[in-house]
């Protein structure tokens, strides 16, 4: 009775495991689920800056280990510490350069209204017509600098974006006056 | 009536006694007016006047925009010699865009919009004449009201509860206002519960205010939908949450509003506010401010034209008889440092708190020994130690899986905490951590949905650009066929 048990339990799992295993070949899944979830953490602006040409090939050359994970200049320390913590790997962040948020503005004294700087901005954020002075909305800029690089007066400059009365945030309380603790 | 009494909750030291028992001051008019286009909740208003131009009081100076807003109107009448940027009533110290006014000493009202049976009003019409007036919130937190009397529409209002607890030490604002203008408040409430189609309201004043309780029981004894309810003094009872609980029992659900358990709770102030634009047409132009602290000469109650600057103030009432550590505007508890007193009182300023060291009693803080005070004072039940350690250490998901969200900021932690830790500032920083990782994530989602439009658009430009060049070059093969035709024929 009990041969017949353990006969009937192995035959069945090797059945079980022959259809998994012909499943997996026949009923593969294309896209890796790892690349889509760090394409997600990715700002999704498609600027270029890490040198791929969006940010689904850099999330597939990070997924795949073939860069590091401090590569997006957009998404900084944070972006690559989260990126570290999926990936399970250690990185170090010292290199990274948080830049602060910036964004781009068309100085109107020498745009000549080339047309240039609109047809390379990957959020269509800079308006304007041939021969026109173009202007930049703010909200939309990533700050990427593409159209800085494009420019050939060289009329837009970057700014930081200042803190106003709405974005302010408290700081974080000094705690530097924490004595040191009282030997026993 | 019974009351269900919220777990925690700190004793302050009142130090009410120095402006309590003075009548309110009227101001003179000041040599100039500053007008922040920012003194409420929401999006700023906009502009509506140009330097040079005259102004009667009562004047709109900016109008609301946006969903959440609320219109600013001039003070008095006289000149806008300005409109610039000056340092807001902030601890931040940062500046926003000011309307500067001189005044002509006149003080000549604008043609005011008198109504003779306001009862006759619709709901709509009640709540369109508190936006214009630009009522807020006056008991600090500066929401438009109008935009609190709508929310009515949605939910049914059981009850409306009118909030004269004033639990923060030193202020006795609302405690004159309730002494000396009871009937204008009864009347406001009146008008609010029929802007809200609501069966009753609740006027809930702390047991430390006795003149102010007999005062509001006389003005509303002939009225069977108003009723005053003398509540414990304990701190924060001015809260919206606790005040609620305590009154009804029931508890707001974590990051819903009071109005969808049928609750609206506004401020005495606000509730005369509402008198003063629905009989008279008359916009929110002045408030009474408390101007307190041990270093002030001469405390007292003032009801103060919008846009006095702080410095004013201090010097009408005598200015400082002892070196003032901090000044704050606000209650001590809650209350922000200013970080000068040349700045303006906006609508949400109920005090002017010029403390001394004394006052303050600053102290070292130590490592936290695991106690508790802070756990058994905590009104909304959270463990303040915990999330303070995981703020401390950075970790703000941390502090919101215990409840950083539900906190009020009520200070009463940090008050109580023996090693002087500064809890309620760790939440504080904490919450605007959050708030900017919110605002990050949908301003980079809005950036997405920019960047896949382009896309979308490029590719559909190729495909037009290669149908229009597909059809070309079949005119053109056809004009070909038909000369090779023509030839042959």
């Amino acid at each position: 009775m009990f041969s017949v048990a353990i006969v009937s339990l192995t035959l069945l799992a090797f059945l079980l495991g022959l259809i998994l295993g012909v499943a997996a070949k026949y009923l593969k899944v294309e896209s890796d689920p790892l690349v889509s979830q760090i394409e997600d953490m990715l700002p999704g602006s498609q600027c270029g800056q890490c040198g791929f040409p969006g940010c689904k090939p850099a999330a597939k050359a990070i997924a795949h280990g073939e860069s590091e994970v401090t590569i997006c200049p957009p998404g900084g320390r944070s972006l690559a510490s989260q990126l570290a913590s999926l990936l399970g790997i250690e990185v170090d962040l010292s290199k990274v350069v948080d830049k602060p948020p910036m964004y781009a503005q068309v100085s109107e004294a020498t745009c000549i209204g080339c047309t240039r700087c609109f047809k390379v901005c990957p959020t269509d954020a800079i308006i304007g017509g041939p021969k026109q002075i173009h202007a930049v909305f703010k909200d939309a800029c990533t700050g990427c600098e593409a159209c800085v690089d494009v420019c050939p007066t060289e009329c837009l400059q970057m700014h930081i974006i200042e803190t106003t009365l709405s974005s302010w945030t408290w700081p974080k309380p000094n705690t530097k006056a924490l004595p040191p603790p009282i030997a026993a | 009536m019974k009351l269900f009494r919220f777990k925690g909750g700190v004793h302050p030291e009142a130090n009410k006694i120095a402006t309590g028992c003075k009548s309110i001051t009227p101001f003179p008019i000041p040599d100039r007016l500053y007008l922040s286009v920012q003194q409420h909740i929401g999006a700023p208003a906009k502009t509506e006047v140009e330097i040079g131009q005259h102004v009667l009081k009562g004047e709109l100076l900016a109008a609301s925009q946006g969903m959440i807003s609320a219109p600013i109107h001039a003070p008095t009448s006289g000149v806008v010699v300005d409109i610039t940027e000056h340092t807001a009533p902030h601890p931040s110290g940062l500046p926003v865009r000011m309307i500067v006014i001189e005044p002509d000493g006149k003080d000549t009202w604008t043609k005011l919009d008198k109504i003779e049976q306001p009862f006759s009003l619709t709901p709509e019409e009640i709540a369109a004449r508190v936006g214009e007036a630009g009522i807020v919130g006056l008991g600090g937190a500066t929401f438009p009201s109008a935009v609190k009397l709508n929310l009515g529409k949605d939910n049914k209002i059981y009850t409306l509860i009118i909030n004269g607890g004033e639990c923060e030490p030193y202020l006795t604002c609302d405690d004159q206002l309730m002494r000396h203008r009871a009937e204008g408040i009864v009347d406001g409430i009146r008008l609010m519960l029929h802007g809200l189609q609501a069966p009753r309201a609740l006027i809930a004043i702390e047991d430390n205010k006795p003149t102010a309780i007999k005062a509001m029981q006389k003005a509303c004894e002939d009225i069977e939908s108003i009723d005053v309810v003398v509540i414990p003094n304990l701190y924060p009872m001015g809260s919206e949450k606790q005040m609620i609980h305590l009154l009804t029992g029931m508890d707001i659900p974590a990051g819903k509003r009071s109005t969808d358990i049928g609750v609206l709770v506004h401020n005495v102030g606000t509730a005369y506010a509402v008198h003063r634009a629905i009989r008279y047409g008359e916009p929110l132009v002045s408030r009474i401010v408390t101007i307190g602290g041990k270093a002030i000469r001469e405390p007292q109650n003032i009801d103060v034209p919008l846009g006095t600057l702080v410095s004013d103030l201090i010097e009408f009432c005598g200015g400082y008889k002892e070196k003032a550590e901090r000044v704050l505007m606000g209650g001590p508890m809650m209350g922000q440092a200013l970080p000068t007193t040349d700045v303006p009182i906006v609508k949400g300023s109920s005090g002017i708190i010029a403390l001394t060291a004394k006052e303050i009693e600053q102290q070292q803080m130590m490592p936290c020994i695991r106690c508790g005070s802070c756990v058994n004072v905590c009104p909304c039940g959270l463990l303040p130690l915990e999330m303070a350690n995981r703020a401390r250490k950075g970790d703000i998901e941390g502090a919101q899986e215990f409840g950083l969200m539900d906190c009020i900021s009520c200070g009463s932690c940090s008050y109580v905490c023996p090693s002087h830790i500064p809890l309620v500032q760790y939440f504080n920083y904490s919450k605007g951590i959050v708030a900017s990782q919110q605002k990050e994530k949908t301003h980079q989602n809005e950036i997405r949905l920019l960047a896949q439009q382009r896309t979308e658009r490029i590719e559909r430009e190729k495909i037009a650009k290669a149908e229009a060049a597909a059809k070309r070059k079949a005119a053109r093969e056809a004009k070909k066929a038909q000369k090779a035709r023509e030839l042959t024929s």
